[in-house]
């Protein structure tokens, strides 16, 4: 498992909210740290997708545990 | 707080073709697979989250007085872009109530013709999707044709004209939305009909729909005649209301005619279609009225919203009804097929009874385009 230097829960959140507090959570770390995203509502997946790609981060590794989807990201 | 708009209204504004300008902010790919459509409709893409640092990028593609809808998925995102449009100065935003989601759900009622005996027919078209469903209306009965999942809609509407839903009947199993009309008849205590030839693996009781069965609407006075009509499944059978108006299902539609492949039976089920296209169809009178159970182009849809052609037009001018040569055909309707509709085959399955997903999943399940017809 990768080290992330943040975790953010989004738990229970819905769109737009996932995005932009992981967006806000990318402006607290630094170029090449990963950011760890929790979030359950199913439109995460490809907006977080098509927000990283958008600002040039890169989506490191993704996976889903009971519900909850889970996203790496490195900021760029 | 920004203003909102419903989906009946926005309903109402594509089918008068009032000039509607909207902002979808969903991100490309969902924007790219499926999005509002009209003939006075003019949408832009641009993702909420490039947004989020400010709108102003915006008036490059609107003026700030300028009327615009904004909608995203599900209503969050686009009511959040409204606000944000609203503090740098835009002054007529709207976002769409629901969303997408809500869009694809909205059915719009329109009257199609007054039937023998004071009868009437009804076609109610869900916008979002593209299908469309019947009612049709006799003394105190009524029997709806190719129900959508919203069956409260129906329920309401029987409510308001003071009439019981005896019959709810499927063309044929559908692949590309859930079926309503086993719920349907559940809640009015009324009988579900669907092709026995569709229906081999249901898990639930029906009444077969088979030729020669006519049903009556009202005590005798619409005759709705079940006619054996396969090639989009083999069960498919269309229905001849009033002796005036032939309900296609997903066999014929006005600019394209049905696939035969959800069930992954083209080359065994291209055959039919030609037979049912090619000769079933064209024994019968040219004045009677095509209403289909979709519509793919919103050119389709006529001054008051319907969806419908005279037979013997569509013989003149539909492209999938112009092919004479039989080999000609089956490579068309084969070679030609658009992709399948999102999770076609886990709405077989809900259809069939086999499956039994959750409302919100249901919902889901149907997301995008309906993609049942084949354009020549």
């Amino acid at each position: 498992m990768m080290e992330a230097a943040k975790v953010l829960d989004a738990k229970g959140m819905a769109c737009p909210m996932p995005v932009v507090k992981t967006k806000k959570a990318m402006e607290e770390i630094n170029s090449g740290d990963i950011l760890e995203v929790h979030a359950t509502d199913k439109g995460a997946k490809s907006d977080l997708t098509a927000w990283a790609k958008s600002g040039g981060h890169e989506l490191v590794d993704q996976a889903e545990e009971d519900d909850v989807l889970k996203f790496w990201i490195k900021k760029a | 707080m920004s203003q909102s708009i419903t989906t009946k209204e926005l309903a109402r504004r594509v089918v008068n073709r009032e000039d509607t300008w909207i902002l979808d902010v969903r991100n490309t790919d969902e924007f790219d697979d499926w999005k509002i459509e009209g003939d006075s409709v003019h949408v832009i893409n641009e993702p909420y989250f490039n947004l989020l640092d400010g709108v102003e990028t915006l008036t490059e593609k609107i003026s700030k007085d300028q009327e615009i809808i904004v909608v995203c998925a599900k209503g969050g995102s686009s009511q959040m872009v409204a606000e944000l449009m609203e503090e740098a100065g835009f002054t007529n935003v709207y976002d769409l109530e629901g969303g997408m989601k809500a869009w694809s759900e909205h059915l719009e009622p329109v009257k199609i013709a007054d039937l023998n005996g004071g009868g009437s027919l009804y076609q109610f078209a869900r916008l979002g999707k593209g299908c469309l469903s019947y009612m049709a209306i006799s003394e105190n009965e009524a029997t709806v044709i190719d129900a959508n999942r919203m069956t409260d809609v129906y329920e309401r509407f029987a409510e308001e004209k003071g009439v019981t839903i005896k019959h709810t009947i499927d063309t044929h199993l559908h692949a590309d939305h859930i079926s309503g009309g086993r719920q349907l008849a559940e809640h009015t205590g009324g009988t579900y009909h669907l092709p026995p030839k569709d229906a081999g693996d249901v898990t639930f009781d029906y009444k077969p729909l088979d030729e020669g069965n006519d049903i009556t609407v009202g005590n005798t006075t619409i005759k709705v005649q079940p006619l054996y009509s396969p090639g989009h499944t083999i069960g498919s059978t269309s229905l001849i209301i009033d002796d005036q108006y032939l309900l296609t299902g997903d066999i014929l539609f006005v600019k394209s005619i049905g696939r035969p492949d959800l069930a992954g039976k083209a080359d065994d089920w291209v055959g039919d279609l030609r037979e049912t296209l090619y000769s079933r169809y064209k024994a019968l009178s040219d004045d009677l009225v095509v209403l289909p159970a979709h519509y793919s182009f919103v050119e389709e849809l006529g001054e008051d919203g319907s969806v419908k052609a005279r037979l013997g037009d569509l013989y003149q001018r539909n492209e999938g009804l112009q092919v004479d040569d039989e080999q000609a055909f089956r490579t068309m309707v084969t070679e030609n097929l658009p992709p399948q509709p999102n999770e076609y085959e886990n709405i077989r399955q809900t259809n069939m009874g086999k499956m039994n997903p959750e409302d919100e999943k249901q919902r889901e399940m149907e997301i995008g385009p309906n993609r049942c017809a084949v354009h020549g």
